[in-house]
């Protein structure tokens, strides 16, 4: 099993100062793999996914991503970062520059393509996302909505094989979730490996190989979504879901 | 109802001139009166002042048509009455304020320079300036070029820097300082933000130190102390040396302007850089810096006035600046007692130049400010 995982995650703990964020977390992803995880707020899980392309550093445990293990090692940060793609809560985009230069300016400077080919890439990637139209504004002029579609097009441009999705609609107003979603299923069953810390309990059902519950630091239960959802083991999950499904 | 959803026009009152008059200047009997006020101490101070500076001044001649060569001579010295501003002063020693000593057959030189600093400047100024791109070619070889005009070399000849003095000596240790202490300045402020402790403490020790001394006392540094770093027989020139105290100074101050604005820029623009698979320079370079510097326009612009300002303090190491010029022409007999005129022209000169600085930091404010908004959510 440990062969066909893309991202492997072994014993996995970190702190915050005293504070035990990551308590033991073990979690294989195989690839085309689509994990859904949720779990109360602080709970770890957001910490969990930024230990993955390294914008946290975990103290114990083993983290290897494509073959390549994330240590201190500078160059394989960067190398699991062109692997690895990642989508924020807050967009951020970049303020100063267009949609269009958003997207090719990693392309362009991280794998030196050339900038007629970068915009092409774009222009495909927008496409992708729906928004081609918006190519020449800035962010600033775009709805949230528009805003997380761009920064999944500007993920997916330095062609990922492995996309990191932190509670992507949170932010959004609740007309403009299901935009962001429809991107997401799409981008799901293109094949893409995806770790998606939501709340969406639709959008987990539909897509979901896994769903994957954290509680206090700790993978609490890792189960199908039909198994998740229809016949929880852990009380905790049990008392978890009743309280976002009935809200 | 159909009427009701005509345009409707906002009360004549409140639009138009009648309408900025009441609000702004006549809107309760407080503001009428502080209104009125201004207005009479504007009519009393107006005129007065354009009869002195021009009306009744003498630029070169005097009254009587005589051309004026020392104060005995000015209008007002001659019947203080009617006498307004002596100008012949600035006329008579305005070689000295614009070049100081530079030699009369080289100055041809200077004239180029400044010309050449005008070209420069432009792709700065415009961004939409046809072939700007050659324009700023020129730009970054312009400070050579200058520095074999005035200095001599490469067939001119030599001109030594304590011939240099007045606006020419102004502008190299203005344009010098404010040019190179930015890019310092930047350094500086990674560098104290950086992870790496020795570098951080470094960086922050050379600022503190540097903001914690006045600009006298690192000039009276750069001229006594500085020579005494270098290996024997190297003489560092005197303009030079008042030139790395002055950058030095700056790019403390430089640095921790852009400090601020480092740390106006939300983590969440690393976190997506980085997510890329950006290296620390790309981050800072096409993501955080430009942002951060469009941030701190105001607070840049603002210390770089205060730079070009304080180039006046290098008098007391005996540089004749714009300002040592006017003290020097002052303690001329000739022109004794015409301090009026003379602080008057100097500060004219210093003020357009910031003025025009000022004026130019509104601009880009404005201009990066269309269709970018950075406080998007």
């Amino acid at each position: 099993m440990s062969e066909e995982s893309i991202i492997s995650l072994k014993n996995v703990n970190k702190w915050f100062g005293d504070f035990h964020v990551l308590q033991d977390v073990n979690l294989e992803v195989k690839k085309k793999e689509r994990i859904v995880v949720c779990g109360p707020s602080g709970s770890g899980k957001s910490t969990m996914i930024r230990c993955i392309n390294r914008l946290e550093e975990h103290q114990e445990g083993s983290i290897v991503v494509d073959g390549i293990e994330l240590t201190g090692n500078l160059k394989n940060i960067d190398n699991v970062r062109k692997e690895v793609g990642m989508v924020f809560q807050q967009f951020n985009l970049f303020p100063h520059l267009s949609v269009k230069e958003n997207i090719t300016l990693a392309p362009i400077w991280v794998k030196k393509m050339p900038k007629a080919e970068a915009e092409e890439l774009a222009m495909r990637q927008l496409e992708i996302v729906k928004i081609p139209e918006q190519a020449n504004k800035y962010p600033g002029q775009l709805s949230g909505g528009q805003q997380q579609r761009v920064a999944i097009a500007r993920s997916l441009a330095m062609n990922p094989n492995i996309m990191l999705f932190d509670e992507p609609t949170s932010a959004l107003d609740p007309e403009m979730i299901k935009e962001v979603l429809d991107v997401m299923v799409d981008l799901a069953n293109g094949g893409m490996t995806m770790i998606v810390v939501t709340h969406e309990m639709g959008f987990a059902k539909t897509v979901a190989d896994r769903m994957v519950f954290m509680d206090e630091g700790k993978i609490v239960e890792e189960a199908s979504p039909d198994k998740f959802f229809n016949n929880p083991e852990s009380d905790r999950t049990k008392l978890f879901l009743s309280q976002i499904l009935h809200q | 109802m159909n009427e009701m959803n005509e345009v409707r026009k906002p009360p004549v009152a409140t639009t138009g001139i009648i309408g900025w008059l009441r609000i702004n200047l006549f809107f309760n009997w407080t503001n009428s009166l502080i209104t009125l006020f201004v207005i009479y101490c504007l009519y009393q101070f107006i005129p007065w002042i354009l009869d002195w500076t021009i009306f009744s001044a003498d630029f070169k001649y005097n009254y009587l048509g005589e051309q004026i060569t020392n104060q005995e001579m000015c209008s007002r010295n001659l019947d203080p009455e009617n006498g307004g501003a002596c100008w012949a002063v600035i006329y008579v020693r305005f070689y000295q304020f614009i070049y100081g000593f530079y030699p009369k057959v080289e100055v041809w030189r200077v004239n180029v320079a400044y010309v050449m600093l005008a070209f420069a400047l432009l792709p700065l100024l415009y961004a939409k300036l046809p072939y700007r791109k050659y324009f700023l070619y020129f730009t970054y070889i312009f400070p050579v070029i200058a520095y074999f005009l005035l200095n001599g070399g490469l067939g001119f000849a030599e001109v030594s820097t304590n011939k240099w003095g007045g606006l020419l000596v102004t502008l190299v240790l203005g344009c010098t300082g404010i040019a190179l202490a930015f890019p310092i300045g930047i350094m500086l402020a990674l560098g104290r933000r950086s992870k790496l402790p020795v570098i951080s403490m470094m960086c922050t020790l050379f600022i503190e130190f540097i903001r914690g001394v006045p600009l006298i006392t690192l000039l009276f540094f750069g001229m006594v102390m500085l020579p005494l770093f270098l290996p024997e027989g190297i003489d560092m020139d005197g303009l030079v040396r008042v030139l790395v105290a002055v950058t030095l100074f700056q790019s403390a101050y430089m640095a921790e302007v852009i400090r601020g604005g480092l740390q106006a820029i939300p983590p969440g623009q690393y976190e997506a850089a980085k997510s890329l698979g950006m290296s620390y320079w790309r981050m800072n370079l096409l993501i955080i810096l430009p942002q951060a510097i469009r941030i701190s326009i105001p607070p840049i612009v603002n210390t770089s006035i205060g730079l070009f300002k304080d180039t006046t303090l290098v008098i007391i190491v005996g540089i004749l600046d714009l300002l040592g010029i006017g003290r020097g022409t002052l303690a001329d007999t000739n022109w004794l007692g015409l301090s009026y005129e003379i602080y008057f022209f100097v500060s004219l000169v210093f003020f357009i130049f910031t003025f025009g600085m000022s004026r130019y930091s509104l601009y880009l404010e404005k201009k990066l400010k269309t269709g970018i908004n950075m406080g998007a959510d």
